[in-house]
């Protein structure tokens, strides 16, 4: 990393560091604790804060939550036990299911599209091109705009009679396609939309090749290897390690699309665009159905558990892992 | 001169088959880049145009006149200013809170060894992948129960408390490339952990820290359903719940939405130019060490 280049240490620092155990035991103990008692305090007192937090916004929430999604509760009359009757209702609502159709359909289109054309971009601007940090600008930044600017933007591209989108198609005769209007379209357009965000994925790929050895390509020329076999042997390889990690995240965020539904569609036309966490808000916030809400959250930590566990297990053997050099 | 300069671009036939790849990926590159930036040249220009031009066909890239006070009125319209104000106050304690309590975990994973650390490590990355909305029911419950709503703690406290998994992540991943001489070496001055926690490792972990400090300021500033969930009063409104506000006021007024989303975006973009290889490294780091 970047400070470890810059550090020059005197000579002197590393010999008196093997003086440091010795140094270590001539020092009175100052309670009659052991040197490991010590260390775990003091090691426990550093990681106290994250301890804290993980009891105190993490396990005790997820437990209330657990508890909750077996009560019927509006927030203003005291809980009832609901037995299971919220998960008998997650069953017979066909909003949920809905919602996991809208949800997953998203996942499984926008993340492998995502990741090709993350990855496609990544490798065309791995080939030393002239305006390199040029292109990785204008391809990042749009994943850095805020989530409200770019529901309202979109809104604005998608608009029917004005929008950029159709304006384009009408220059080259294309009629009209009523993007959020129409229940067909809605989807192919948030996934369009999903699309300009894919900068954040491209940079840490493009980190990922800048990382693999110039040897190997060198080595694999004098053999006589074309441009695919490069790709196939030594890029992609190389980088499984990369796409894996881009792929759960992409998986654990895309089953959290929230902004888009809420701003851009309001989950239409006809719930076309209901995504989970929408449903989820929805009937927390809006239903006040707080204990069907809980369900809701626990069944979809199962769903992204479940769907991890899934990649892991199915594609897990299939990433290279180098050996450390 | 002309025959020595042609000799040496042109030294094969494979260097010239290169020359051609090269330029065709450099085409394909640029198509990209024109669409990835076409959103932005259609905000910003819609942003300049008067209220009916923006429903002109075909559309001028380039209006006139150019309507500078799009920007004015959108920002009157409702106080930006404050919400800017508001937003603010969040992110700065938002910095003061991670920097310290993510750097403070972070030293006690990268540079102790106490049983259990290895374990807790674990519950850090895990950590990472629980939903934010499993449990922000539960979470919305505690926060009315303790009477924060309508105030900023939930937006902050919580962030005292580790400063999240993946601040936590990205400093130990930094603390441990650290040589450890210097560590020993101020131990035997006789410094504790706590000394050289803030008066070695703190100051050379600038990088690092910016890093995170660039990332804490995007979230505060994008983030939408933590201020939709906990304010109500609109003179505590931060920006995204201002432009929000805004937009279903303003249903078609494209012009004046189109100046206050760009006005949003400025400050975003801004701060990638001025901290760009922080941006990178942060990716970088995410990535590769995951």
């Amino acid at each position: 990393m970047a400070a470890r280049g810059r550090l020059i240490l005197p000579v002197v620092y590393a010999h008196m560091a093997t003086l440091s155990p010795a140094a270590d035991k001539t020092r009175p103990a100052r309670s009659g604790l052991s040197l490991t008692q010590r260390r775990t305090i003091i090691g426990y007192i550093f990681i106290a804060p994250f301890i804290l937090g993980v009891v105190c916004w993490v396990l005790l929430p997820a437990g209330v939550a657990g508890w909750l999604s077996f009560q019927e509760w509006d927030l203003i009359t005291p809980p009832v036990s609901a037995g299971l009757r919220n998960f008998q209702h997650l069953i017979a609502d066909p909003r949920f299911w809905q919602a996991l159709k809208v949800t997953t359909t998203y996942t499984l289109i926008s993340v492998p599209l995502g990741l090709v054309l993350a990855l496609g971009i990544a490798l065309l601007m791995n080939t030393k091109v002239r305006g390199i940090r040029a292109f990785r600008t204008i391809y990042y930044i749009p994943s850095i705009v805020p989530s409200v600017a770019n529901a309202v933007l979109w809104a604005w591209i998608f608009n029917t009679d004005f929008g950029l989108l159709n304006t384009l198609l009408r220059m080259v005769g294309i009629p009209k396609v009523q993007w959020l209007v129409d229940p067909r379209w809605a989807m192919p357009a948030v996934i369009l939309m999903s699309l300009w965000n894919v900068g954040r994925s491209m940079v840490i790929f493009l980190a990922g090749l800048q990382g693999i050895p110039q040897e190997y390509y060198e080595a694999a020329d004098i053999d006589g290897a074309g441009r695919a076999a490069k790709l196939w042997s030594i890029a992609i390889p190389l980088l499984s390690p990369v796409i894996f990690f881009n792929l759960i995240i992409g998986i654990i965020d895309s089953f959290q699309v929230f902004t888009v539904g809420y701003l851009l569609t309001d989950g239409g036309p006809q719930n076309a665009t209901l995504f989970y966490v929408l449903h989820l808000y929805r009937t927390a916030f809006r239903d006040l159905e707080m204990g069907y809400a809980a369900a809701l959250a626990w069944v979809l930590f199962f769903i992204i558990l479940g769907l991890t566990l899934l990649v892991v297990r199915y594609l897990g053997a299939r990433v290279y892992y180098e050996e450390p050099r | 001169m002309a025959t020595v300069r042609l000799s040496q671009t042109l030294p094969s036939g494979k260097s010239t088959r290169n020359g051609a790849w090269r330029t065709l990926v450099w085409v394909a590159l640029m198509i990209g880049a024109v669409l990835f930036l076409l959103p932005f040249v259609w905000m910003i220009s819609s942003s300049l145009k008067q209220e009916q031009q923006v429903f002109q066909y075909p559309p001028q890239l380039i209006p006139s006149p150019v309507m500078l006070s799009n920007y004015v009125e959108s920002l009157t319209y409702k106080p930006f200013a404050e919400y800017v104000r508001n937003t603010l106050i969040i992110v700065v304690l938002n910095e003061f809170a991670i920097l310290l309590a993510a750097s403070f975990c972070a030293y006690g994973f990268a540079r102790l060894q106490f049983p259990g650390r290895d374990f807790w490590f674990g519950v850090v990355l895990a950590t990472m992948m629980i939903p934010y909305f499993v449990t922000m029911i539960p979470q919305f419950v505690l926060f009315t129960r303790l009477g924060w709503i309508d105030t900023y703690l939930p937006l902050t406290v919580p962030f005292f408390f580790g400063g999240g998994g993946f601040n936590i992540f990205l400093l130990r991943q930094f603390f441990k490339g650290i040589p450890s001489e210097l560590a020993d070496a101020a131990r035997v001055d006789g410094c504790n952990e706590f000394g050289i926690y803030w008066r070695i490792m703190m100051p050379l972990a600038k990088p690092a820290l910016t890093t995170v400090g660039i990332f804490t300021f995007l979230a505060a500033w994008n983030d939408f359903i933590g201020p939709l969930l906990y304010i109500k009063s609109p003179d505590l409104f931060t920006v995204s719940i201002g432009l929000a506000t805004f937009r279903s006021i303003m249903r078609t007024r494209w012009d004046l939405l189109m100046a206050a989303s760009t006005a949003m975006v400025v400050p975003v973009v801004a701060l990638f130019f001025a901290a760009q290889r922080y941006f990178v490294q942060g990716a970088a780091i995410s990535g590769l060490k995951g």
